[in-house]
């Protein structure tokens, strides 16, 4: 799991030891130049002294008694000086300094190798007085004087580290306790509490997360109050059809005679025929709910409109017209969705149509709308958006005549085809128009 | 006892008129108030048993009607909403009893006896004239603890009756009352029952007036 606090930590830490390091850099090399350029000049002025103490044709060797070697390691006794002839005797040496040459011919700074060592050399050449001066001081110990330098600086700091790490993990924690806090108040909650969570005291950062997350709650808390009501408009949907089964069938166990015991049972068997087609619709209803969309394939409308009026129990008396032309009409769309919306269109016009009346599918506006029309009572103007309601049913309706879902369930699978529906009573005659304008684009070839 | 049923759906209005006939009720079934409205109007019935979805209203705004007009006629209501709230709402409005869908027929069979019953302002279930006793519940009669056989229009005849002994009651009332919408009513069938009640029970029983209608006569 990856932590926030832990990647602020590890964030800060390195760019803290980033700036640090730098700093120790940056601070040798400095002190390094100027090192170099403090101990040049003294080499020089060392080298100038000695020249200036040297008489003219002094040619004494006792001037520097050879002394005690520098004891390694430490800072003192650092130069060492030689007094060389022209004609390449060693007039004079300082203690410690080493037997071979360490002067160039050209008078200035060099670096020379003598005995496996590098010095810093500065030599003066006196033709008048025929000698040579050399001063110089080994560059191993310049080196060890800027290295002690970064050590007595870095040595607190990386002893401090740790304890800044200390520092900024608890600062850390401090910094993200209103996160911890809005996380605690949400893990506290139950399953039902959708309020909005409390943006008091919460930092702006985390604010568009928090409202993020209100949205979503809000959302959420709209789908399951939608889904309340379905169930509960359900629950009361069925329980009419059941206290009607209830009923005949008491009526049907209690009936002294035949007819009255066959006309209950038959009523029955109405009953369940149209409690089944609600709990169908109902079902339906759920599943367009659910939103899973469903596989896209060409379907020849004119097919998909004889399968769904094939397979529903019409009613005798009413006439079917098929257009020949949705034969020809070719369209990618969801296959379901549109079985859904022609079954429930189609039952809705067979139901309403009057008795020997005719229910008629067409194609219009360049293959776009599919229309149907039926001969029935149609629906009063105050009334048309009312149908598309769920468990609503037209007061010209025939009494119970319907589950009041068909033109609901219709107007939500027409949205997942991104069709149109479109409610009107007939111009021509009495009766139901209904629309379905499949939105612009290629309706397949064919 | 004649029922006023207000149900949309016509199985269940079925349902509830073909059992409530066998229970010995008279039942007349709409399925819209502005029907029910009308009908209360027009007829008087022993009780309203009433939907509260119904396709043009809500059965409420019929009761809060009845009671407006100072129609007293006791109200079942019938509803498939569940909610306490619904259910004291319709109490509040005037009803005076309640059943949740699905119901038992027996029991709505028997709310409706007693809704009768207490509007007539009796306490006691059984019918009771002398020696005579009807059961409204099992639609036995007996006369001295002997059961005496009658059929379902000779009991509803003799329990109206009995209901108010002593009062007048009109051939026409009777009537009314025996026979819903779609029955037809027999010329003298009224006279034919109240043969056959006499036959039965004694021929002091029931005296006519004449001109009038028909009345118990003192034990």
């Amino acid at each position: 799991m990856s932590s926030l606090r832990r990647r602020l930590f590890l964030i800060l830490l390195t760019a803290t030891g980033l700036i640090w390091l730098s700093a120790v850099a940056w601070i040798g090399l400095v002190s390094r130049s100027e090192l170099e350029h403090v101990l040049d000049t003294r080499l020089q002025e060392a080298a100038r002294m000695v020249h200036s103490l040297v008489m003219a044709g002094d040619g004494a060797a006792a001037a520097f008694p050879e002394t005690e070697p520098a004891l390694a390691g430490s800072y003192e006794r650092q130069l060492s000086c030689q007094v060389w002839s022209f004609d390449g005797r060693l007039i004079a040496r300082s203690s410690g300094a080493p037997a071979s040459e360490m002067a160039s011919d050209r008078e200035g700074f060099a670096d020379r190798e003598v005995n496996g060592e590098t010095w810093r050399v500065y030599t003066i050449v006196d033709a008048q007085k025929g000698i040579r001066v050399v001063v110089g001081d080994r560059v191993g110990l310049r080196d060890r004087l800027v290295l002690d330098l970064i050590a007595g600086l870095a040595v607190p700091a990386v002893l401090v580290l740790p304890l800044l790490g200390l520092l900024i993990w608890w600062s850390l924690g401090q910094g993200l306790r209103p996160l911890r806090r809005v996380a605690a108040d949400i893990a506290a909650r139950d399953g039902e509490d959708m309020r909005p969570v409390t943006p008091e005291g919460a930092p702006s950062e985390i604010r568009p997360l928090i409202g993020a997350l209100d949205g979503l709650f809000a959302k959420v808390e709209a789908a399951r109050r939608h889904e309340r009501d379905i169930t509960a408009f359900a629950a009361h949907e069925l329980r009419t059809p059941l206290a009607g089964l209830k009923t005949q069938a008491q009526v049907a166990l209690a009936a002294p005679d035949d007819g009255t015991r066959q006309q209950a049972l038959k009523q029955i068997l109405l009953s369940v025929d149209r409690t089944s087609r609600l709990v169908r619709q109902l079902l339906a209803l759920a599943r367009l709910d659910s939103g899973s969309p469903g596989r896209i394939e060409e379907v020849r409308i004119g097919d998909a409109l004889r399968e769904v009026v094939d397979a529903m129990p019409h009613r005798s008396d009413v006439a079917v017209d098929i257009d020949p032309a949705l034969d020809d009409a070719l369209r990618a769309l969801d296959r379901e969705a549109l079985q859904l919306l022609l079954r429930n269109l189609h039952e809705n016009a067979v139901q309403h149509a009057r008795e020997g009346g005719r229910v008629r599918w067409s194609l219009a506006g360049d293959g776009r709308s599919l229309i149907v029309e039926d001969d029935g009572p149609g629906i009063a103007d105050d009334e048309m958006e009312l149908v598309r309601q769920r468990f609503y049913r037209g007061k010209g309706a025939r009494v119970s005549a319907g589950t009041g879902l068909g033109l609901s369930i219709s107007d939500q699978s027409a949205a997942r085809l991104g069709a149109k529906l479109h409610l009107g009573n007939r111009a021509d005659a009495r009766g139901l128009r209904v629309e379905i304008r499949f939105p612009p684009g290629p309706p397949g070839h064919g | 006892m004649r029922i006023l049923l207000v149900e949309d759906d016509a199985v269940l209005a079925d349902g509830i008129r073909a059992g409530l006939t066998l229970a010995g009720l008279t039942v007349d079934a709409v399925a819209r108030c502005a029907d029910a409205d009308a009908a209360l109007a027009d007829t008087r019935f022993d009780a309203v048993v009433l939907d509260l979805m119904l396709p043009d209203g809500s059965g409420l705004d019929v009761l809060a009607a009845m009671r407006a007009r100072q129609d007293a006629t006791p109200v079942l209501l019938l509803t498939a909403l569940d909610e306490t709230a619904d259910r004291v709402r319709g109490l509040d409005c005037g009803a005076d009893d309640y059943l949740g869908k699905p119901f038992d027929l027996d029991e709505l069979a028997a709310r409706l006896r007693a809704l009768s019953r207490r509007s007539g302002g009796r306490a006691e279930p059984l019918l009771r004239h002398g020696g005579l006793a009807l059961d409204p519940s099992s639609l036995a009669a007996s006369l001295d603890d002997v059961p005496v056989p009658l059929s379902r229009r000779e009991f509803a005849v003799l329990s109206m009756l009995m209901e108010r002994p002593g009062v007048i009651r009109a051939r026409s009332e009777l009537e009314e009352r025996l026979y819903g919408w779609q029955e037809e009513v027999e010329s003298n069938t009224v006279e034919v029952y109240v043969h056959n009640l006499r036959a039965k029970l004694g021929r002091g029983l029931i005296e006519t007036v004449r001109g009038v209608g028909y009345r118990l006569r003192a034990p």
